[in-house]
C-alpha cells in the first residue's frame, strides 16, 4: 500500500512555488528595465545591460522551477494510488499535489521563458 | 436617471452620431491600412481571425465527435498523444511562433525616424489638437486639429499634452500612442497611400472626447511643400476688425493681425480646414455660423463661448470673415 509519505502534512507550498518563481521573474524583469530606463540610461538608453540581467534572472528561475518540478514528479511517483487522485486518503492526496507541481511548474518555466523573450527584441529604453 | 437629465445625453448621442455621419473626415479603419504600422497590424488581425477560427472549427469539431462517437474504447496511447500533442505542444509552439513574430515587428515600428525626417509637434487639448510644424532654425508653423503629410516619408510625431492623458491614433496609419501631461511620447508614422484620414483621441479625456477629431492629409511631397508654404505665409483675408472687437484675439492667433492670443488654436488659415471644432462642423460660413452661435451646444463643456448674442449680420460676418482665411 501507500509507503510513508515524506511529508508531516499535505503542504500547499510545492504547488504554487513555481508560479510564485514565475512572478517574482516577471516583477524584477520589470522593475529592472523601469528603474534602469529612469535612473540610470534615460529615455534613449541601451537596454543591454537589462537583457544580461534579464537572462541571468531567466537561468536562475528555470533552474529553481526545473528543481521543484523534478521533486513535484518524484512525489506524484511515490506510491500507487490510482488516479484521478481524487480518493480522501494521504496516498491520492500526495500523488495529486506532485502531479499539480509538476504541471505547474512546466506552465511557469514556459512563461518565464516568454516573459524573457520580449527583452530580446529591445535594445533601447525608447 | 430622470427625464430631465436623459435629455441632454441624448441630444449630445444625436449630434455625434450626426457628427460622424455628416463629415467626410476621411477613412478611419484599421481594416483599410494606408501607412505602414497599420499594414503590420492589419496583417496580425486578419492572420489571427483566421488562424483562431480555424482552430475554434477544429476543437469544436473534435467536441462534436467525443459526443458522438461510438462508445467503444480509445486506445489510451491515442488518447495521450491528443491530450499531449493539441493540449500542450500544439498551444506552446503557436503562442511562441506568434510571440516572436509580433515581437519582431515592435523594433521597427518603434524606431525614430531617420535623422532630417519632418517632425511635427502635436498637443492634445480638451478637445482639440494643436498642431505645430517645426522648421529647421526653431521656426514653427501652427495649425490646428489638421496634419499634413508627405506620402511615403517616415514622420517623427512629437507627442505633448496640455491638461489631461490624450492618446493619438489615427487608425488607417498608425498605432496609438498617450499624450501624457509633463513628458513627451514620441510616433513615427510612415503613409502609404495618399488620402484623408480620420484620427481620433483614443483615451477618454472628458465630456467632449468623442468629439475631438484629426483629420490627416496624405498627400504628394510636391503638393504637401505647397500646403506648408502657404500655412506659412500670414492672413490675407481682410475684415478682421470684428474679430479684434469681439475679443477674439485674447484667445486666438491670426497671423498677420493683432490677434495673438495662444489659449485656442491658431485661426490663420481656419478656412482652409476641413472642419473646425475638431471635426464638428464643416469650416464654411453656415458652419462657422454655427460654431459661433451655439458653441456650446455643438460641442458640450468647450471653452469657448457662445457668441450666439451677436446680431445675425455680424455673426454672418465674421463667419466670412474666418471662411475667408484659407
Amino acid at each position: 500500500m501507500t509507503p510513508d509519505l515524506p511529508e508531516a502534512n499535505e503542504s500547499l507550498l510545492s504547488t504554487v512555488a513555481a508560479p510564485a518563481i514565475w512572478a517574482a521573474h516577471f516583477l524584477l524583469s520589470y522593475i529592472t528595465a523601469a528603474v534602469w530606463c529612469a535612473k540610470v540610461a534615460g529615455a534613449d538608453g541601451s537596454l543591454v545591460a537589462v537583457q544580461r540581467a534579464i537572462s541571468l534572472y531567466t537561468v536562475l528561475a528555470l533552474a529553481a522551477i526545473g528543481l521543484i518540478g523534478w521533486r513535484a514528479w518524484g512525489r506524484h511517483r511515490l506510491g500507487d494510488s490510482p488516479p484521478p487522485h481524487d480518493q480522501d486518503a494521504p496516498g491520492g492526496r500526495h500523488r495529486f499535489l506532485g502531479f499539480a507541481g509538476a504541471l505547474l511548474s512546466g506552465l511557469s518555466a514556459l512563461a518565464v521563458i516568454f516573459s524573457a523573450l520580449a527583452s530580446l527584441f529591445f535594445g533601447s529604453c525608447r | 436617471m430622470s427625464t430631465k437629465s436623459a435629455q441632454p445625453h441624448l441630444l449630445t448621442c444625436a449630434r455625434f452620431a450626426l457628427a460622424f455621419a455628416v463629415l467626410p473626415l476621411g477613412k478611419g479603419s484599421t481594416l483599410e491600412p494606408a501607412g505602414l504600422a497599420a499594414d503590420r497590424v492589419a496583417t496580425l488581425f486578419w492572420v489571427l481571425t483566421i488562424g483562431a477560427t480555424v482552430i475554434w472549427l477544429v476543437v469544436v469539431g473534435l467536441a462534436l465527435y467525443a459526443v458522438s462517437a461510438s462508445r467503444r474504447p480509445q486506445s489510451p496511447r491515442g488518447s495521450s498523444l491528443l491530450i499531449v500533442g493539441g493540449g500542450v505542444i500544439f498551444p506552446t509552439v503557436v503562442l511562441a511562433g506568434l510571440l516572436v513574430w509580433s515581437l519582431s515587428m515592435l523594433p521597427g515600428l518603434l524606431a525614430p525616424a531617420p535623422a532630417g525626417s519632418l517632425e511635427v509637434r502635436v498637443t492634445g487639448y480638451q478637445w482639440w489638437w494643436r498642431v505645430e510644424y517645426l522648421g529647421a532654425e526653431g521656426a514653427t508653423i501652427e495649425l490646428a486639429n489638421e496634419l499634413h503629410l508627405p506620402v511615403g516619408e517616415p514622420v517623427e510625431l512629437q507627442l505633448e499634452s496640455h491638461d489631461v492623458i490624450h492618446s493619438f491614433w489615427v487608425p488607417a496609419l498608425g498605432g496609438k500612442m498617450d499624450m501624457i501631461p509633463g513628458r513627451r511620447t514620441r510616433l513615427r508614422l510612415e503613409p502609404t497611400q495618399v488620402g484623408v484620414y480620420r484620427g481620433v483621441c483614443a483615451e477618454y479625456c472628458g465630456t467632449s472626447h468623442a468629439l475631438m477629431s484629426l483629420v490627416v492629409v496624405v498627400e504628394e511631397r510636391q503638393a504637401w511643400e505647397r500646403w506648408l508654404a502657404a500655412q506659412a505665409q500670414p492672413a490675407t483675408s481682410p475684415g478682421e476688425a470684428l474679430f479684434l472687437e469681439q475679443g477674439c484675439g485674447a484667445c486666438h492667433t491670426i497671423r498677420g493681425t493683432a490677434a495673438d492670443g495662444a489659449l485656442g488654436p491658431d485661426l490663420t488659415h481656419v478656412g482652409s480646414r476641413a472642419s473646425v471644432g475638431a471635426g464638428v462642423i464643416e469650416a464654411d460660413v453656415p458652419g462657422l455660423e454655427q460654431w459661433l452661435a451655439k458653441t456650446a451646444h455643438l460641442k458640450p463643456g468647450v471653452l469657448m463661448p457662445s457668441f450666439g448674442m451677436l446680431p445675425p449680420p455680424e455673426l454672418t460676418a465674421l463667419a466670412q470673415y474666418l471662411a475667408g482665411l484659407r
